[in-house]
């Protein structure tokens, strides 16, 4: 049923809201127990995208499967086979703990509903707390129980609309060793973010931006695609460097990481050309780093502003 | 149990998760109690279309025994206080005018004499009618006194004078409510009032509460149907309802002794669907509303046409055509027929079908369209 070894796999999906364009063609392949990462800023269509993928929305055009069911004509059968988590809580606040996970085990009319909530309880280490009202749970925790409540029905595609926003280092590094956990049990997971550290932590990646998909593939190959050099520079008065590096042809970006500044170009010579006098300057210290995503997706967006679709 | 189109297990997550967030939500809880009481109170004791004892002034130029006897009389008849005598029209004229007296009798002079004489002299009454239904019974009960009031003072010479019966009788039997108790009418109507308030603000509120919390995109993401939704969310509120009514029907029968004659069983069936009807109303405006706040306006949208055309405060049958056929549109206005009919005449099962099935044809309809506005999507 599942078309080939994909468990997403869509093509041409858009979809416009009064007349403005949310996501624009997005073609989409996810293979079977992947962790996919799906990159963009603030409105860059990634909740539309993932809505779409399960059913809460109808594309204006394109077709596809999940889970090899019809985007747009099997959204029940996709509903009760994937697990969607919102950007936004949204579970019961005034219902407890266990009273949400026994609410969405019902909903998907699950067999030994008591058996199930309790062990879910106990993956989670809630137990004790399960009279606790959702509401006056913590942000990581109301992460964690939302994706333990949209794991209730063994969902084989998870679907994570920004997950990790607003919850703490310690607790995303937490959040995602789960997901990993869950990937190697052979769940598949669409997760969008805008966190780059979680990006390289996918093992591929797309990168949407106003409603475009921009590029895709693994990390390596995402940076090996967009051709840039980068260069590393430390030292002293890095901010009136900046100023004038700003501008210099062949120079694409500068952008301050730290102590350190990034000067990006996609065209290795000319860029070269440009930094050359500063590089004489013995009080700066020059390196060519290995770009890294954040460089080539900082560069795209630079990219979309400069000729928007 | 998990079948295509209706699912046991999503209906009852649904109802039991209303159920929980009901009794954590205790102000709301407390609401639906304390709106049918305090409507009671308000309703119940504070008003009253027959009112009596009104302020009058006597400017009288004539002080014989027949003009004392007529105010007597008028007193008598429990409409009327005399509060003040005046001396001039002048002064008479203000006190109506600042709403100091509600009616004015104006005795003219030689009063008496040209009584005696049979010249038929004319007693003015001016009444404050800018409320009509303040004076109404009163003008009717005074107009009746210059028939009797001074038959007694008639004698000898005068016995002629008496008025003599009409050449037949009218005798009217007021039926169902005989001393025309206040009460008997509004209290059962007040059923219906506070049950369209309540119901139709709960469940208007239900859904766009979700929607509002963000809670709606989970309960969409779940294969949940639109009528395991709408049904779960429907019961709890018929329970609230039938606290409500057996709150009212205890009041009715300890405090306010509204006659019970028909079957209380008929009334409780009856009531189930009238509350369907309001619920099926909540559930359509939380369908189009965006927030609670509109659910909130879109129910007294609905409430104010309820409260004025049903007949609950104004006589049905005074309203011109228009207003009775959007009259007989609306659940209230069969609900209190059915309501009165049983409590007051002790109508049975059959008199109160010609007023059922509007009812149910309005449900059918609105069901039909909040069905249709639902939405699966977020589109």
């Amino acid at each position: 049923m599942e078309n080939g070894e994909y468990v997403i796999d869509v093509h041409g999906l858009s979809k416009s809201f009064e007349g403005k364009m949310a996501v624009n063609q997005l073609t989409l392949q996810v293979r079977q127990g992947e962790i996919y990462g799906f990159l963009g800023p603030n409105g860059s269509g990634k909740t539309t995208s993932i809505r779409m993928l399960c059913g809460l929305l109808t594309p204006d055009s394109g077709s596809g499967t999940c889970l090899g069911f019809d985007v747009i004509k099997e959204t029940a059968e996709i509903k009760r086979q994937v697990g969607y988590m919102t950007q936004r809580f949204s579970l019961y606040e005034d219902l407890s703990i266990e009273e949400n996970l026994d609410f969405t085990a019902r909903m998907y009319g699950m067999e030994n509903r008591l058996a199930v909530v309790e062990k879910s309880l106990e993956r989670l280490g809630l137990s004790q707390r399960r009279k606790q009202l959702a509401g006056t749970l913590s942000g990581g925790w109301k992460q964690r129980l939302a994706l333990a409540a949209c794991m209730l029905h063994q969902p084989r595609l998870l679907l994570l609309d920004e997950p990790t926003a607003g919850v703490d280092p310690k607790a995303r590094r937490d959040f995602w060793d789960e997901i990993h956990r869950l990937a190697a049990e052979g769940i598949t997971v669409l997760v969008s973010t805008h966190y780059m550290d979680e990006a390289e932590r996918c093992n591929r990646l797309a990168y949407i931006a106003h409603g475009n998909l921009l590029t895709s593939g693994t990390a390596a190959e995402v940076v090996a695609q967009s051709g840039i050099t980068t260069w590393a520079v430390e030292g002293n008065d890095l901010f009136k460097l900046t100023e004038q590096l700003r501008g210099l042809p062949g120079i694409k970006y500068v952008v301050p990481f730290g102590n350190t500044l990034h000067v990006s170009g996609d065209d290795a010579e000319q860029l070269q050309r440009s930094i050359a006098p500063f590089q004489a300057d013995l009080r700066f210290h020059w390196e060519q780093s290995k770009p890294g995503l954040e460089d080539v997706f900082i560069q795209m967006m630079e990219q979309v502003k400069d000729n928007p679709s | 149990m998990t079948g295509k189109y209706f699912s046991w297990s999503r209906f009852v997550a649904v109802v039991v998760k209303e159920f929980i967030q009901m009794r954590r939500d205790r102000l709301t809880f407390a609401m639906m109690v304390g709106i049918p009481l305090l409507q009671l109170i308000l309703f119940g004791f504070a008003i009253n279309s027959d009112p009596k004892h009104l302020p009058t002034a006597v400017l009288s130029a004539d002080h014989s025994e027949f003009s004392r006897s007529f105010i007597r009389a008028m007193e008598n008849s429990d409409y009327f206080v005399v509060v003040k005598q005046v001396a001039s029209e002048a002064e008479a004229d203000r006190l109506l005018a600042e709403g100091d007296v509600q009616f004015v009798v104006n005795i003219p002079e030689n009063f008496s004499r040209k009584l005696q004489r049979g010249e038929h002299p004319v007693v003015l009454v001016e009444a404050d009618a800018t409320d009509p239904s303040a004076t109404g019974n009163a003008i009717v009960a005074i107009s009746t006194l210059a028939q009797t009031a001074i038959n007694r003072d008639l004698q000898g010479a005068l016995q002629p004078l008496i008025s003599k019966p009409a050449p037949f009788e009218v005798r009217i039997h007021r039926r169902y409510n005989p001393e025309g108790i206040t009460q008997y009418n509004i209290v059962p109507g007040l059923m219906g009032v506070i049950l369209t308030m309540t119901m139709i603000m709960m469940t208007g509120l239900a859904m766009t509460r979700e929607r509002e919390r963000g809670t709606m995109e989970n309960l969409l993401a779940t294969p949940v149907r639109p009528f395991e939704v709408m049904a779960g969310k429907i019961v709890p509120y018929i329970l609230v309802g039938y606290i409500q009514v057996t709150l009212i029907l205890l009041a009715a029968w300890l405090i306010f002794n509204v006659p019970m004659l028909g079957s209380v069983p008929l009334l409780y069936v009856i009531v189930l669907v009238f509350i369907a009807a309001n619920l099926s109303v909540g559930m359509m405006f939380s369908t189009i509303a965006k927030n609670q706040m509109q659910a909130m306006q879109m129910t007294f949208f609905f409430f104010l046409p309820s409260l004025l055309l049903s007949g609950f405060m104004f006589p049905f049958r005074g309203m011109p055509q228009w207003a009775q056929t959007i009259g007989e549109a609306l659940p209230l206005t069969h609900f209190l027929r059915m309501v009165r009919g049983i409590l007051l005449k002790g109508n049975g099962l059959m008199d109160t079908l010609p007023h059922l099935w509007p009812i149910a044809l309005f449900i059918l309809v609105v069901v039909g369209i909040g069905l249709k506005r639902y939405r699966k999507t977020l589109d």
